[in-house]
């Protein structure tokens, strides 16, 4: 499903300096990850440490969860659609989740859905958005084919008909209006149930894993279709297999913090400049740790300095948007 | 033609009639001369809901067509571009630093925003470098994007989510008889429109025609987005977002009628109401006797008929 058949890869910014080596990039950000992550956990420790130490570990978490299901999503969509401006969330597969979640309450009754437990509520779920987004996707693809901006406008305008359909269905759930309202606007950072953390970071584990097998082709896949078929790659099982790791991962990371339209566009486009290397087995890395410096340092800054908590969601949408805005006026040829 | 408008006329009344007789208080056409209570609920509630219905889905989507005209573009309208963003976000403002402004002040400060918001779209359109139909909804959606992002953050700074939950989703069930008269204006901005719809019509030609057929643009320009802002500050105001009303509607009347502004005003007008009245019935009838907004109802049935548009093999949108 190449999108732009053009290489979206610009040239490389120019090498230079001590830091011109993706090693030695990924040795840099990956300090700066773990300083991040040790301030946070250690800022103004005072009062039951036990406690304060469980929840902050908890929030951490959470944020790295997050910061990988949500950036290497974006990655991979990236990657296979050929364009670095798609990304699932903007596509609207966050808000296909969400209506999942609402349809599933709708339509089967609480006591069924508790039975499963959290767990097993979960993993219904994802597997619904799995089947469902291979499907929405193969088909939108298939009959946009190759513009760009009506491949966007439609995945824009498909999240806007599913956040729609699940406000509409919430309020019929319940007429009290505003705690729905909230619940959909933005994304909350607070630490999620522990056994979805586990299970989380176990299928993140698993994930992790088929990933980095697969590192080596997912090079040949990002130059797009014809010449990864020509060089041999199953183009149409490879693109099967990673959109539904995609769905996967967005699943993980709404079902964690809630929708966040823009911060895997926003962590995926720093990637491509940070990196200072085309190759996944750079970008991979990169993305998932530009995104927990994202987090966990947007976190610190607006939390602890600034004392707004919970408006991360927020500003990030906003650099988002405007970046995408900038990306659209700018940057993407079609 | 002329039957046929009497013919759309006649199905608006019976919508209008409709929307007296739907709601939790019985309330029978014929029991209006004879039943004090229903008289009394018809006049005080039903009655200034159905106006306040009628005018705001014919203002919008006239404001809709006529931005459409502005842009030469089929895919905008108020809320793909950024006016109704604007308009909240002028209007969380004045809320901040005076909440007991009157309602005037709320509606102009908001206005201005509106205008403001509208202003910057169409400067952001013009230094695009890519001339593509698609691109300009989709900017538009995303300064549409950035300027709720800031509404969103003030309001969750101040406390204010709930009131930005309130005029977020155009909601008519608060419609009584002392708070919905502001709409009037709206109605005579319609009507404005419909008066020099033959210059929005050459406007839409693009500028190097209208400019050579003698039209003053830069004024035909600007008089069209304050009427757009205009309507989208009270709109936004005194009901609250009606998305998708100025997009599908023109669009469809459009491609039954073509694109000549006084033959199809008319219908734009009359259609937009209809399908505002529509989905407010329908939302009061879904959950009876429990109310969804016709917001939420115009959501989910502008998204499926704009991507139906979108999709559409033949291309409406050149």
């Amino acid at each position: 499903m190449p999108v732009n058949t053009r290489p979206i890869h610009p040239a490389l910014p120019r090498a230079s300096g001590r830091f011109a080596s993706p090693n030695r990039r990924l040795l840099l950000l990956t300090m700066l990850a773990l300083a991040v992550m040790a301030i946070y956990m250690t800022l103004n420790l005072s009062g039951n440490l036990r406690y304060i130490l469980l929840h902050r570990g908890q929030v951490l978490a959470t944020l790295l969860l997050v910061a990988f299901a949500s950036g290497v999503a974006a990655l991979l969509f990236q990657t296979v659609t050929h364009n670095r401006i798609l990304t699932p969330s903007i596509m609207g597969m966050e808000s296909l989740f969400i209506l999942i979640q609402t349809l599933a309450l709708f339509f089967i009754d609480a006591d069924a859905l508790n039975s499963l437990g959290t767990v097993g509520k979960f993993v219904c779920e994802s597997l619904l958005l799995v089947i469902f987004s291979v499907l929405l996707y193969r088909w939108l693809f298939a009959s946009v084919g190759v513009d760009l901006h009506r491949v966007l406008l439609a995945g824009l305008v498909s999240g806007t008909l599913f956040n729609s359909l699940s406000s509409l269905m919430q309020r019929l759930l319940s007429p009290g209006e505003f705690a729905i309202l909230q619940g959909r606007m933005f994304a909350t950072f607070t630490r999620a149930a522990p056994e979805v953390l586990a299970l989380a970071a176990a299928i993140v584990l698993v994930i992790t894993l088929i990933i980095w097998r697969m590192r080596h082709q997912l090079d040949v896949v990002a130059l797009g279709r014809d010449d990864a078929v020509s060089l041999g790659v199953c183009w149409r099982q490879k693109t099967l297999v990673l959109l539904i790791l995609i769905a996967v991962l967005v699943a993980i990371s709404t079902a964690l913090v809630g929708p966040l339209t823009f911060f895997g566009l926003l962590v995926a486009n720093l990637t491509w400049q940070l990196a200072g290397s085309h190759r996944h087995q750079y970008l991979l890395p990169v993305v998932v740790l530009t995104g927990i410096v994202t987090l966990v340092g947007g976190q610190l800054i607006l939390e602890r300095l600034l004392h707004m908590s919970g408006s991360l969601s927020v500003v990030i949408e906003f650099t988002g948007g405007g970046l995408f805005l900038y990306l659209l006026i700018n940057k993407v040829r079609v | 033609m002329k039957m046929n408008l009497f013919a759309g006329l006649a199905v608006m009344l019976a919508l209008m009639a409709g929307s007296l007789c739907v709601g939790p208080g019985n309330v029978t056409l014929s029991g209006l001369w004879t039943n004090a209570e229903m008289r009394d609920i018809a006049l005080i509630s039903r009655v200034p809901r159905t106006l306040a219905l009628m005018l705001a889905g014919c203002a919008m989507s006239v404001s809709g067509l006529i931005l459409q005209m502005l842009t030469q573009n089929r895919f905008v309208e108020p809320t793909l571009a950024g006016t109704t963003q604007s308009a909240s976000l002028g209007l969380l403002l004045v809320t901040l630093i005076s909440p007991s402004a009157p309602v005037i002040t709320k509606m102009a400060v908001s206005t201005l925003f509106a205008l403001a918001g509208t202003l910057l779209f169409m400067l952001l359109i013009q230094r695009m470098r890519i001339r593509s139909a698609l691109l300009v909804p989709l900017s538009g959606m995303m300064l549409g994007a950035v300027f709720s992002a800031i509404t969103t953050f003030l309001a969750m700074q101040f406390d204010l989510l709930q009131s930005l939950g309130g005029w977020a989703s155009g909601d008519f069930s608060g419609v009584m008889q002392g708070r919905y008269e502001l709409l009037w204006s709206v109605g005579g901005l319609t009507l404005l429109a419909m008066l020099i719809a033959d210059r929005f019509t050459l406007a839409g030609m693009g500028r190097d025609i209208s400019v050579n057929s003698g039209l003053n643009y830069p004024r035909v320009m600007l008089t069209g987005m304050t009427i757009i802002a205009l309507v989208c500050g009270v709109v936004v105001v005194v009901i609250g977002v009606l998305p998708f009303v100025g997009l599908i509607v023109p669009n469809i009347v459009s491609m039954a009628m073509g694109d000549n502004l006084r033959r199809s005003l008319p219908w734009v007008t009359m259609c937009g109401g209809g399908l505002v009245v529509l989905c407010d019935i329908a939302g009061r009838l879904i959950g009876y006797p429990f109310e969804v907004p016709a917001s939420a109802m115009l959501g989910v049935v502008g998204a499926v008929i704009f991507l139906t548009l979108l999709l559409r093999k033949k291309r409406h949108a050149r």
